[in-house]
């Protein structure tokens, strides 16, 4: 073997070990850090294997359930999509167009006491959308998640 | 009226890059200067073609024609005129125009500068800039046609998107991505003419380098700018999200860096030619698969403006440049003469870049799969997720730690073999300027390691820097008697390339400690307020003065009046707002910034609740945030100096080859 074709050999051995390497702490990493786009009736099927995890959860404000606390920044709502209903507590303001029976995603984690911790609030606002009477098709969550979703 | 003349050009253009590609391609094979010629007025042609298309959709934007297909879709009567200007690039269709345009600005002055020279490599470089022509212009002829009639014409139309007109920043931001997203053509067909003509001498390296400058500086100062855009639009108080589509900007920035890099190896020693142009190509690729992410509706975004037909197109296009690319290279890169001579040892220049260069594609990789997989998943199970930026935040502080590193010991190790102890000493500098920063930080109050650690290795990288600016320079006032203010001008001017590039690693290290700082030390509060109360958030104290409504043709806002004072200091009455766009139900927040040298005050508004009269509003302290924007003025100025084109009478005496080369106007 010349030597400049063991040295090429030498490299490009090198780099695919490196790649790999690389590549196996970025799907470990990836793998921790996935966020799941689901609605209630999913994550309340999930069960406890839903808790922990990075969760979209996109769905309706229940009517009467709203409880916004200023002086703790506490807000409380059950979020449904007419099959299931999911208890959630968010920290912050609710934001302007925030009400009962609109269309919200909330991000956050579910924990062991049956409770969604939410950081993050996003309402969806639109004059066509109405709480779904017999759950939500697929389609409309798609539509939900592009209608508040990249602000 | 519109429709048919803008058709017509469209379609002149289209056949002006056809010509091209097949004059361009005759020219290389038969060595025909008749065929040469050609190629190059088509380049002129297609560049009067696009440039009339385009001047054509912006008389009919301006003069609100809503029989104009993309008019009745983005334009309004009531939108201000800098909003009906920016319209162009507000959808899909009018932003694949304004790519054609500006490709035609890059293609002829590529032509006219690449005129008489380079006769190897420069018919290949044509053709290949009219194959990327005839793709776009076939894209605006057809699947993205933005000339379409619409009869009967609608009396007026939705506006564009309003988050899209609701800050001044949206004038400037897309046109200088555009500018660095579209120029990367240029670099990527010169790359594929060394591959094609087999031949990447010293003269074409230059002109590739600068050609590869000028779209990497406008593709920094449209990264920066869309995360100042953020900043001041998005309300929540930061400007990088790791969203999908600003690491498509970000990816062919990392190659295009790793590739300034190792063009100077390349220059210098000879070596390196494969790898080199693998980036050039790479970063074509990567800017091809950013546009197809951010224009296909794969993602959910603001910059994605609707599913469209145009994503199978664009997948295509880049399935054959992808293809194309990795044949010419394993076909060809032997071709181009090969090293005389191996690598230098470990402690050299070569090997920091080599290093440099690993990480960046290291850093290149991991955004790449943490982007693409969520695609691929949903491709494969049809189930949605995203990933996490803790992921990105995890996987590129230390990369991004290693480059400051590298940043440092790259500029004070010489080319070739080195003294063990000599590099030591050159460290000496560094190491007491990285001591001080890190003092510095501490007393900050900064106490994450990540951050301890960005400050340190920026203060290493600076001494090294300064270092190398000043000991030219003092060298050259011992040797010659001048002052030292003198020597150090005539220093920068003389090696202008060296010194741009060093004033740009200034900038890259305000950036980095800024970033690192104020990600880690951002403070939000939310606070409701009765009109007339009071709060007090870190230093400052909050009074909220009441809200009113402000109408407007296109939207009526929201804005709520806070008395701000800082540790007693008045600061004046800072407005937040929600404005309530006619077309969209969604109201959008325009949050107030008041800016410092030590730390920005950042009000974003939740909501007002005119029954209660309150209101609530996100409070953000965010130290040195306004040092992220003045290292990107920094960067950009390091960028012009190192890109300016040389005069051609001092070029003359001093490399007459570079003098015949480097015509590039930036």
């Amino acid at each position: 073997m010349n030597p400049a074709l063991q040295r090429r050999l030498f490299l490009v051995g090198a780099l695919v070990v490196a790649g790999g390497a690389l590549g196996a702490v970025a799907f470990g990493s990836m793998g921790e850090n996935l966020v799941y786009y689901w609605d209630p009736t999913q994550l309340v099927a999930a069960g406890d294997d839903g808790v922990g995890a990075t969760v979209r959860l996109g769905g309706v404000v229940k009517p009467g359930t709203v409880d916004w606390r200023p002086a703790e920044n506490a807000l409380a709502f059950e979020v449904t999509d007419g099959k299931a209903t999911v208890k959630v507590k968010a920290t912050g303001a609710p934001p302007q167009m925030f009400r009962e029976g609109i269309g919200v995603v909330v991000e956050g984690t579910m924990t062991d006491a049956g409770t969604f911790e939410s950081d993050r609030l996003m309402v969806k606002h639109s004059n066509e959308y109405k709480a779904p009477p017999e759950g939500m098709a697929s389609g409309d969550r798609q539509k939900l998640y592009e209608t508040v979703e990249g602000i | 009226m519109i429709p048919l003349l803008g058709r017509t050009a469209v379609l002149l253009a289209l056949a002006a890059c056809a010509v091209g590609l097949v004059t361009g391609v005759v020219a290389a094979v038969r060595r025909s200067p008749e065929a040469l010629r050609w190629s190059r007025w088509m380049a002129y042609a297609f560049f009067g073609a696009s440039t009339l298309a385009t001047g054509l959709m912006e008389y009919a934007l301006l003069t609100h024609d809503f029989s104009v297909d993309y008019v009745a879709e983005v334009g309004s009567r009531s939108t201000p005129v800098w909003v009906s200007i920016v319209s162009l690039w507000s959808s899909l269709d009018g932003s694949i125009l304004l790519w054609a345009f500006v490709l035609g600005l890059f293609m002829a002055v590529f032509a006219w500068s690449t005129k008489g020279r380079h006769p190897e490599q420069t018919p290949w470089a044509l053709a290949t800039v009219h194959f990327v022509g005839v793709f776009f212009a076939f894209l605006v002829a057809g699947v993205a046609n933005p000339f379409g009639l619409v009869d009967p014409a609608p009396a007026d139309g939705p506006g564009p998107n309003p988050l899209l007109q609701n800050h001044i920043l949206m004038v400037v931001h897309p046109p200088m991505l555009y500018l660095g997203y579209v120029g990367m053509t240029i670099p990527f067909a010169m790359g594929a003419a060394a591959l094609f003509a087999g031949r990447l001498d010293a003269a074409w390296t230059r002109a590739l380098r600068r050609w590869m400058l000028v779209p990497w500086g406008f593709l920094t100062v449209g990264i920066i700018l869309g995360g100042w855009w953020s900043y001041e639009v998005l309300g929540w108080g930061g400007w990088w999200a790791w969203d999908p589509v600003e690491n498509a900007s970000f990816m062919p920035w990392l190659t295009a860096t790793a590739f300034v890099h190792s063009a100077m190896v390349m220059e210098r020693k000879d070596q390196l030619k494969g790898w080199t142009i693998s980036l050039v190509l790479a970063t074509f690729l990567l800017t091809l698969l950013g546009t197809f992410m951010t224009r296909s509706g794969v993602f959910n975004s603001v910059h994605s403006f609707t599913q469209s037909p145009i994503g199978p197109v664009f997948l295509g296009f880049l399935g054959v440049c992808l293809v194309g690319s990795v044949l010419l290279v394993a076909a060809r890169v032997d071709a181009m003469s090969p090293p005389k001579e191996g690598l230098a040892g470990p402690a050299s220049r070569e090997m920091a870049f080599l290093g440099n260069n690993l990480l960046f594609a290291a850093f290149t990789f991991t955004v790449l799969i943490g982007t693409v997989y969520p695609l691929l998943n949903e491709a494969i199970t049809g189930k949605q997720i995203s990933v996490g930026q803790p992921y990105f935040d995890r996987m590129s502080a230390p990369i991004g730690i290693g480059i400051v590193f590298l940043m440092g010991v790259g500029p004070v190790l010489p080319w070739g073999r080195v003294e063990g102890a000599a590099a030591l000493r050159r460290l000496a500098v560094p190491a007491v300027s990285a001591v001080v920063a890190l003092g510095l930080g501490l007393l900050g109050g900064q106490r994450s390691g990540w951050v301890l650690a960005t400050i340190a290795l920026s203060g290493f990288a600076l001494g090294a820097t300064v270092l190398e600016v000043i000991e030219p320079a003092r060298a050259r006032a011992r040797a010659l008697g001048e002052g030292l203010g003198t020597a150090f001008g005539q220093v920068l001017v003389k090696a202008r390339r060296r010194y741009g590039g060093y004033i740009v690693h200034v900038g890259v290290l305000i950036i980095a400690v800024a970033h690192a700082v104020a990600t880690a030390t951002t403070e939000k509060t939310t606070v409701t307020l009765i009109e007339g109360g009071s709060t007090q958030v870190g230093e400052y104290a909050l009074t909220y003065l009441g809200a009113e409504s402000l109408d407007e043709p296109h939207r009526r806002s929201l804005v709520a009046r806070f008395g701000v004072s800082r540790a007693g200091e008045e600061l004046g009455v800072l407005a937040p707002r929600l404005n309530h766009y006619k077309t969209m139900g969604q109201p959008i927040g325009t949050p107030e910034v008041r800016s410092g040298l030590d730390e920005d005050l950042y009000l974003s508004l939740i909501n007002v609740d005119p029954v209660a009269r309150s209101a609530s509003v996100d409070v953000l302290i965010e130290p040195l945030v306004w040092w992220l924007w003045f290292g990107g003025g920094v960067m950009s100025l390091g960028t012009v100096v190192a890109a300016w084109p040389a005069r051609r009478r001092t070029a003359a005496v001093v490399a007459p080859a570079a003098a015949a080369v480097d015509g590039v106007p930036s």
